[in-house]
């Protein structure tokens, strides 16, 4: 679907990691190119006619971003350096001054690393417990989120697809009892924004985080989103140009109103245009196709898989779009390696959730994940090539 | 080297490596190396003796560069001073990173002499030899 969009596809590439980074259409490269050929200048700042193109485009995004999933106002939309920057400073810009030693925070063990190491930074700075869920069959039951919660129970974070076996959590029956249990329900959203559709008032999430590049747009520009009264609360963890409104040298401040206070420094405007000129592209084709062409691949492939014996796939019954397999005996990297050789990207390793192997009890696996733009096609080239995989070390060596 | 041949040694070493499993000794030095580019995580073994490496064994899960690499070293390894092996890891690495070196002094480890054509792979090829360093510190 939408092929010829990509430039990149017109050479001989079968680009299976979705998970990681997403490839790039015309219209956002052409979105980037533009702010650096047509109109660069700083925002929020000039009075010529382009900075204030500039002011007019960056803005445009916020309201774009708010609509995409569904929010209720612009001051709800920071704009960050990525899924991990957002969660960082939901951590530390709002977590670290609300919750109190004793606190617990209720995570689990398949998260990515971006949802685990600030809370155990902050378990080490202020005495926070962090607590991991028990997965049943590796996923997360709305039964087993509330059996865990107690009187402690201060926040619950959450990805809402996983990275590593793409099982989709019930998040808006989680947002629900997280709402009745006046729990704050933190979400990362880099796995699931790009692929179905998010409503944050629907699915009571009080902060939300994702990435710009998962979902077409370019690296290092993300989505922090938190509801109104978190953020006038979040205090800023970068300091300096763009945020404050006056200062004196005795130590008066004032920072600016949200969401400038938290935006310090020369935004990424150039990603921030781009990462509109992304949404605007898959609002056109709608989330629900996407999903629906993504749901359809994977069904493809788990029944072409049948054809070739000796690949072991983990994650058949999860909804989400990717697959997580070994060929049996052999190293996940390895079979990367081999894949590569016919120009098919897939990704070997523990995919950032290094501690998801104490339960899943395999170490490594290798990752297909799928994006709208992949076909089927695709997929039976793939299939081939693993059938011949007794050729593997004939290749790789 | 004839690329059959090469990939015999390598499979061999793979299938069927040297000192693989560890053991309860305190005599033994272990280090765990773990490839910071990959997900290579291999713990290696070693017993000094009398200025001579006596024993290495190892165990881990990692690719096929690894494990062979790792196999072939314990091979090469056992019974050498600190200065034999010095000269060793000083030729090995200069054949990784295309520099001059002679290829008398490595036997087996010469299958990867042209792992340069896989830059990925080149740390895979060192992995084993990362903890090697760790003990020549020691001897």
């Amino acid at each position: 679907m939408h092929r010829e969009d990509f430039p990149i596809l017109k050479q001989e590439l079968i680009y299976l990691d979705n998970s990681a980074t997403t490839l790039k259409p015309q219209k956002v490269i052409d979105a980037v190119v533009d702010y650096y050929t047509k109109y660069t200048a700083n925002a929020h700042r000039g009075d010529y006619d382009n900075s204030l193109k500039v002011d007019m485009m960056y803005e445009e995004v916020r309201t774009k971003v708010k609509d995409f999933i569904h929010g209720n106002d612009e001051r709800e939309i920071i704009f960050t350096s990525g899924t991990t920057d957002s969660l960082n400073r939901i951590v530390f810009g709002y977590m670290k001054y609300f919750l109190k030693p004793g606190d617990e925070v209720l995570i689990t063990k398949a998260e990515h690393a971006s949802n685990i190491l600030p809370w155990l930074e902050l378990e080490k700075e202020i005495g926070i417990k962090v607590k991991y869920i028990p997965l049943e069959n590796h996923l997360v039951t709305l039964k087993n989120v509330e059996n865990n919660i107690t009187d402690k129970t201060k926040v619950i974070s959450l990805a809402h697809i996983t990275n590593v076996l793409g099982d989709i959590r019930p998040i808006t029956e989680i947002g629900k009892l997280c709402r009745d249990c006046h729990i704050l329900f933190v979400v990362d959203g880099a796995q699931s924004v790009p692929h179905i559709k998010i409503d944050v008032n629907e699915m009571n999430i009080d902060f939300l985080a994702f990435s710009a590049h998962k979902m077409l747009g370019p690296t290092g520009v993300g989505v922090l989103y938190g509801r109104l009264g978190l953020l006038e609360n979040m205090k800023p963890t970068c300091f300096g140009g763009g945020m404050n409104a006056t200062f004196t040298s005795t130590g008066e401040v004032e920072y600016k109103s949200l969401p400038s206070r938290l935006e310090a420094g020369t935004p990424n405007i150039a990603g921030v245009i781009g990462m509109g000129a992304a949404i605007d592209y898959l609002m056109d084709i709608g989330m629900e196709n996407i999903t629906k062409q993504e749901r359809n691949l994977k069904a493809y492939f788990l029944e072409k898989a049948k054809e070739v014996p000796n690949l072991v796939i983990y994650n058949k019954e999860m909804e989400g779009s990717l697959i997580a397999f070994n060929i049996d005996g052999i190293f996940s990297q390895d079979t990367a390696v081999y894949l590569n050789h016919y120009h098919i990207c897939v990704r070997a390793g523990n995919h950032c959730a290094k501690i998801l192997k104490e339960d899943l009890l395999v170490k490594n696996t290798c990752r297909i994940s799928f994006y709208f733009y992949n076909t089927e096609k695709e997929i039976d080239q793939v299939i081939e090539v693993l059938k011949k995989s007794k050729e593997i070390f004939q290749i790789v060596l | 080297m004839d690329p059959t041949l090469k990939r015999r040694i390598m499979l061999e070493h793979y299938e069927h490596p040297i000192n693989r499993g560890l053991i309860e000794d305190d005599t033994y030095i272990k280090i765990n190396t773990n490839n910071e580019s990959c997900i290579d995580n291999l713990d290696i073994m070693y017993k000094i003796e009398n200025g001579r490496i006596s024993d290495i064994r190892f165990d881990g899960e990692a690719c096929v560069i690894s494990i062979s690499a790792t196999s072939i070293m314990i091979k090469n390894l056992i019974g050498k001073t600190k200065e034999q092996i010095m000269e060793i890891l000083e030729n090995y690495e200069n054949m990784i990173d295309q520099r001059e070196y002679d290829e008398h002094i490595l036997g087996e480890l010469n299958v990867y002499h042209d792992i340069y054509q896989q830059p990925n792979r080149k740390k895979c090829a060192l992995l084993p030899f990362e903890s090697l360093k760790k003990i020549l510190e020691k001897m």
